[in-house]
């Protein structure tokens, strides 16, 4: 089916806050760094995996589990036990990033559907087909970097199911090809499952401002006015040739309902929602309000048009609460 | 053990790529990697000038290998890397996945580049089955980890270690060069030429940070092994990495070439000679900017 909708469950209250509203699939992780939000207190142990797979499929949705990390030498057991337990689990399908872990999936697990995680930061469809012929994935979520028209050159050009990021958190930077974390922190999303880990972040009432830091480093100062966000390194404020601004990013979220039409046109077959670290309230608002967009633009695209409650929802969500078509539309490169 | 000459990171004009690859063929470095590996707006130099320069390293001894581009956005630019695959002349490091299919394909043996994200030994193993015959670990590896890769690593791989310059830490469709311009990355007038080592990015404290590189993030920090050789020789470690800088390459060259010939005041040398503070956090498993000596300290 073309644009289906995946949710992000942090833990139980989301997965069922997501499923129903509507997603037709939701996508969690195991309660370690062998996915990309191995934040304390969020993820999901074995029984509450087997609960949260129960309650999906008992309705007809699908359960992904992020897998996403890059194994390390040293505890590979820990991502392979984790591809073993999905397997039993049942799990719909494993969302890989690592090629060796491909490997061991196809061999001891043949029968298990495997999907390119964005952090395998496959932008090309030579890159996507070679993780189809090699290993069999069925569908690869592609990095938030290229156009629309890029994008549609990669579905044009291979048989794997494409997956695009809608809605959420926007990384700037090619997942999987970001170490900027580590070098301020020394944790990556690659080798721990974490940006900007919430540990290394302090907020310091200053005379000049509320301050952020991360690992010590000053990533942002907020005068009396403004509103301060999560510390993520790369939507700070930081000097360059004396002027100070967002160098990098503003912070903002992705939005890409405006899309919605092309995407679908496109052959487009999901559409992920960030925010797995988001609250259980967060996930069932944005899921609704995507549930009738893609129910909406399915059954008219031509006429089809955001509603104004609809941005009004979102933005109200939204980072910075603003929101950015990001890297689709080539003006914001 | 011995010296590779990484890509040029950075865009300079076509004269003094010209001069500083003329110089290089003197230095004491084993391998040269070529070529445009960030951006595929430079085009001071195409496929063909690199293709040509490759030819006169190659003639003075150079081991040439061509170094594929890291963000692969466009038909154009796939384009390109097959045109490199294709010739066939030169080794190809491949930085992204679609360069080992199109590498694997030709059977072509390859180098396996530092972001192919190589963290573990059946990872490696994959790409030595598909042609893979040198690799660089993830700039972020600590000694450990390398370590524990090596220790179970394929027969005849050779490892070389990115082990001096600016980090390349990330990539994006975003250009920040362009950006800070306030100009599209369409039309972003080539900024990149009038800033040869980057652009720096300083804290609001005005502490240096990271280094815009158009669309490539990179530390303020200079990354250097210098001092951890005698690890990096017990890890069988067959090659060290130096990232071209503008200004007194030779001379960083040098400083390695004395260091691994046990000279005395190698590092010192080096320490004149750095565009900026040195670090080593990633090699003893901490945050990428800190040094081993201000933990010392």
């Amino acid at each position: 089916m073309p644009l289906d909708l995946i949710c992000p469950a942090g833990n139980l209250v989301s997965l069922k806050a997501a499923i129903d509203n509507g997603a037709d699939a939701v996508y969690m992780g195991f309660r370690d760094n062998t996915n990309a939000r191995a934040f304390p207190g969020l993820n999901f142990d074995e029984a509450q995996a087997m609960e949260g797979l129960r309650y999906a499929h008992d309705r007809g949705r699908r359960v992904l589990l992020a897998l996403n990390t890059y194994p390390q030498s040293d505890s590979w057991s820990r991502w392979t036990g984790a591809i073993d337990r999905a397997a039993s689990l049942g799990m719909d399908a494993v969302i890989l990033a690592d090629a060796g872990l491909m490997r061991y999936a196809v061999k001891h697990h043949p029968q298990l559907r495997l999907h390119l995680s964005v952090q395998g930061s496959a932008t090309s469809y030579e890159a996507v087909n070679f993780y189809r012929e090699h290993f069999g994935i069925q569908r690869a979520v592609l990095p938030r970097v290229l156009s629309l028209p890029q994008v549609d050159n990669v579905v044009q050009h291979t048989d794997v199911e494409i997956e695009l990021f809608g809605f959420g958190g926007l990384c700037v930077m090619v997942e999987g090809r970001c170490l900027l974390s580590s070098y301020c922190t020394g944790e990556s999303p690659n080798s721990a499952g974490v940006c900007s880990p919430p540990k290394a972040v302090r907020w310091t009432d200053t005379p000049s401002g509320l301050e952020s830091r991360l690992n010590g480093v000053l990533l942002d100062r907020y005068g009396k006015d403004e509103k301060a966000g999560y510390p993520t390194l790369c939507k700070g404020r930081f000097e360059v040739s004396g002027e100070t601004y967002y160098a990098l990013e503003e912070p903002t979220s992705l939005n890409t309902l405006d899309l919605l039409p092309e995407m679908l046109k496109m052959g487009i077959a999901a559409i992920k929602i960030e925010g797995r670290q988001r609250s259980p309230a967060y996930v069932a608002q944005v899921t609704k309000v995507w549930r009738a967009a893609i129910d909406a633009v399915k059954k008219n695209a031509d006429g089809f048009k955001p509603t104004a409650p609809w941005q009004a929802e979102l933005n109200k969500l939204s980072e910075g609460q603003s929101h950015t078509l990001g890297a689709y539309h080539r003006p914001w490169k | 053990m011995n010296l590779s000459l990484g890509p040029l990171l950075y865009y300079w004009s076509r004269d003094d790529v010209l001069a500083f690859y003329e110089e290089a063929k003197t230095w004491p470095v084993a391998r040269v990697y070529l070529g445009e590996s960030v951006c595929s707006r430079r085009h001071l130099l195409r496929l063909p000038d690199w293709l040509a320069l490759a030819e006169q390293l190659a003639a003075a001894g150079k081991d040439v290998v061509l170094s594929s581009q890291t963000l692969i956005e466009s038909e154009s630019d796939l384009k390109t890397l097959r045109r490199m695959v294709c010739d066939g002349r030169f080794r190809v490091e491949a930085n992204e996945w679609g360069a080992v299919r199109l590498l694997s394909e030709a059977g072509a043996p390859f180098v396996a580049g530092h972001t192919l994200n190589i963290y573990n030994p059946e990872t490696l193993d994959v790409l030595a089955g598909l042609g893979a015959e040198r690799w660089l670990p993830p700039v972020e590896i600590s000694r450990a980890a390398l370590a524990a890769i090596l220790a179970s690593a394929p027969a005849g791989m050779e490892t070389e270690v990115f082990a001096y310059g600016r980090l390349p830490l990330a990539y994006s469709a975003r250009c920040f060069t362009a950006r800070h311009y306030n100009l599209p990355k369409d039309d972003c007038q080539f900024r990149c030429l009038d800033h040869p080592d980057g652009l720096a990015l300083s804290t609001r404290e005005g502490e240096p940070f990271l280094t815009i590189n158009g669309i490539q993030t990179q530390s303020a920090g200079v990354y250097t092994l210098i001092d951890e050789l005698p690890a990096l020789r017990e890890l069988g470690v067959a090659s060290l990495r130096l990232s071209p800088q503008s200004r007194h390459m030779g001379r960083v060259v040098e400083a390695f070439r004395a260091a691994l010939a046990g000279e005395a005041g190698a590092a010192d040398a080096l320490a004149r000679v750095m565009p900026g503070p040195a670090v080593d956090g990633y090699w003893h498993g901490r945050a990428g900017l800190e040094h081993r000596l201000e933990r010392h300290a």
